[in-house]
């Protein structure tokens, strides 16, 4: 268990962009320049890279993952996530370090790479499976067991560009999942299908990582990352940020996400706030919630010049839009006057929220002309996280709830028996954490 | 499994390795190449028969009937398409090879394997082909009644010759193209006047002897020279030198073309 699968040394990746923007390396230019200057065209050639646009997608990687570790990486877009997996699948090479890897690798980066539209279900999985590296042999002997996984078994023998998109997925999925490789590197390839196959595939994926198997796993999808890996990696700007325990870092990454405490941000009049805070209903700072619970909005604030009576509006914000907010305009009361260091903080009883991330944006506007004085979007940010079951909820896809609405109330199901079922998020958690 | 390991600016030890570990994936390509061909085409394969005997008839008209060239006592439409089975073999498979790697991007951008493979795979299709096209030339033989020499035993010989050759054409194409897509502009011109410029039409024989060292650069006229030599024996001249000339050339650029494939495989993925 203690061997490196994976051994990394400050890797760097430097990609030089615009070059086709100036059409400095088109063919024409090359041979103009060669025509007319020859001998300064070959001593020239060496410089003239340098006039590129550099960018270093990866700096100084160095990483060590063992062997059976189910490791996590996440990151912003554009952090160097994918240009790592690329590095590792061999497709581009790095700048700059070394890479040891030991034990057979298969690498998914994208869901039906080399698909064939012309071809049917049947010939695609033969060709995808070679292209994945399995040898024929292999793929006869895993064929039943991957129309099987794929569900699409009456239509094995069209071509696939009559199927719908869920399927397409679904035999892609199929033919990788059933790869065999001691590491697998998966980038990002839940994010298509329904959440049934997701369910399925994330499912595959944690019996690859149960069969003691290496697997490097990239997704923006924070739950599975949670739900799969007990090491998670953090990549920003091409550099490893954090690396450590799965829920840790994942917190880093979500409270990274927002601006959060500590911010200093100068609105108009000289207003600053010098912190916004969330706390739960026993007034601990928190960035995690339970359904139910109380949120506390804390500003605290500096203004070195009189305003008299301002507006201040919050407004809690989900996946799916707004949620509620707190609103003075609507609310008809105001303080008199900010002048000097203060605080002002706004109680939501009782969020009826359901788990998901939330953000929370922030603005405040003077009382003549209603004229923005501060404002902040996304201001800092939270998540609600609980176990529904707690709440009595029974459902076979609560852990989709994140793609629900945000916002639950108490309802009552009348069921043609007559008999009344009751749900809300209200019912007193039986043990929440 | 021995370890892999990845170090910048190394070349990899394993590609040749690979390369043999993959070749599975290089009868795949071939044959989803081959599947996908003729697919929603209404006479199928029958496209690879008619392309050469209509490029037959034109050229036996133009160069047999209005030119009146000399044919050395061979029927003049089997002279042509004697002509016609390398050149189109070479001309298809170039300007496959040549778009192989463009029209397989989406793989090269996210799979690993050595591109060799999808270059060379490109060429098998084009192969298939050319036997099509042979057995074609047998049932235009027994037409004619025409018995061949022994020295077509030697044939094979020379499709190989074909293979290397446009092999090694491909690959240079192919890694040119990945940068400079000027490249798709080039080959149908290549293989629009290729044709005037091998001898497919005619001998070769008709060139003046002084030229014919400078004309035997073009490396078609040592393989069709050749495979008209092993078809009709005696009756078609072929020139040593010529030949001489024709299988260096190709094996110049087939080894400069691995060197130059090989080294700029690497920025593929990125430069697609």
């Amino acid at each position: 268990m203690t061997q490196s699968a994976i051994s990394i040394k400050n890797l760097g990746k430097r990609y030089t962009i615009g070059r086709q923007k100036t059409s400095d390396d088109g063919m024409r230019h090359v041979l103009e320049e060669v025509i007319r200057h020859p001998i300064s065209w070959i001593k020239s050639r060496r410089s003239r890279r340098l006039k590129d646009v550099e960018f270093w997608a990866l700096r100084d990687v160095s990483l060590e993952i063992k062997q059976g570790e189910v490791v996590g990486i996440i990151g912003r877009n554009g952090a160097g996530k994918s240009t790592l997996l690329k590095i590792l699948s061999r497709i581009t090479v790095p700048t700059l370090g070394r890479i040891c890897i030991d034990g057979r690798t298969a690498s998914l980066l994208e869901v039906g790479t080399g698909f064939h539209q012309e071809l049917t279900g049947r010939e695609n999985i033969y060709l995808n499976g070679a292209i994945l590296g399995m040898s024929r042999a292999e793929i006869a002997r895993r064929f039943d067991e991957i129309v099987e996984f794929s569900e699409i078994e009456e239509f094995l023998d069209t071509p696939v560009k009559r199927y719908s998109s869920g399927m397409y997925v679904r035999l892609a999925f199929a033919v990788a999942a059933h790869l065999e490789p001691e590491i697998l590197i998966v980038d990002e390839v839940l994010a298509v299908g329904d959440a049934a196959f997701q369910k399925k595939c994330l499912g595959k994926m944690g019996e690859v990582a149960q069969g003691g198997r290496t697997v490097l796993f990239v997704s923006h999808n924070v739950d599975a990352v949670r739900a799969l890996c007990q090491r998670a990696i953090l990549f920003d700007e091409g550099k490893i940020q954090a690396d450590g325990d799965v829920e840790s870092v994942v917190e880093d990454y979500l409270a990274r996400s927002s601006i959060g405490s500590g911010l200093q941000l100068r609105g108009e009049q000289g207003l600053v706030i010098e912190k916004l805070a969330l706390k739960n209903g026993e007034g601990q700072e928190t960035h995690q919630f339970c359904p139910g619970e109380d949120l506390i909005v804390e500003i605290t604030y500096n203004s070195p010049n009189r305003i008299e009576l301002p507006y201040f509006m919050i407004v809690v914000e989900g996946a799916h839009g707004k949620c509620f907010t707190a609103n003075m305009l609507l609310d008809g009361m105001r303080p008199d006057v900010l002048e000097g260091a203060g605080r002002i903080s706004c109680r939501f009883g009782s969020i009826p929220l359901l788990p998901q991330r939330y953000s929370i944006s922030l603005s405040i506007r003077e009382k003549a002309n209603q004229s923005k004085i501060w404002a902040c979007k996304d201001a800092i940010s939270f998540t609600v996280q609980s176990d529904l079951k707690n709440y009595g909820y029974e459902g076979e896809y609560l852990t989709y709830a994140s793609r629900s609405t945000s916002v639950v109330i108490p309802y009552v199901w009348e069921l043609p028996d007559g008999k009344l079922r009751p749900v809300g998020l209200t019912i007193t958690p039986k043990n929440s954490h | 499994m021995p370890q892999l390991i990845i170090e910048a600016g190394r070349a990899e030890r394993q590609y040749w390795r690979d390369l043999w570990r993959y070749r599975e994936l290089f009868y795949f390509l071939a044959w989803r190449d081959l599947l996908v061909r003729y697919k929603q085409t209404f006479i199928g394969v029958s496209w690879s028969l008619i392309r050469p005997l209509l490029t037959m008839a034109v050229l036996t008209f133009v160069f047999g009937k209005l030119g009146r060239m000399p044919s050395g006592g061979v029927p003049y439409p089997l002279l042509v398409f004697s002509g016609m089975l390398p050149w189109q073999f070479f001309s298809t498979a170039i300007a496959e090879t040549g778009n192989s790697l463009v029209s397989n991007s989406a793989l090269i951008s996210k799979v690993y394997f050595p591109r060799l493979i999808i270059a060379g795979s490109s060429v098998i299709t084009s192969l298939v082909d050319l036997f099509i096209t042979g057995v074609f030339l047998v049932v235009l033989m027994l037409w004619y009644r025409y018995v061949p020499p022994t020295t077509i035993l030697l044939l094979p010989l020379f499709v190989l010759l074909a293979i290397v050759a446009s092999l090694a054409f491909g690959i240079w194409i192919a890694a040119l193209m990945v940068e400079y897509r000027d490249f798709r502009f080039i080959v149908p011109f290549i293989v629009q006047f290729g044709l005037y410029l091998s001898p497919v039409g005619f001998q070769s024989a008709i060139v003046p002897s002084r030229y014919q060292l400078l004309y035997s650069i073009n490396p078609m006229v040592g393989i069709i020279d050749g495979f008209r030599w092993c078809i009709f024996g005696t009756r078609s001249k072929i020139f040593p030198l010529a030949l001489a000339v024709c299988v260096l050339e190709v094996v110049a650029v087939l080894i400069t073309g691995i060197v130059y494939f090989r080294k700029t495989e690497r920025t593929f993925a990125d430069v697609i």
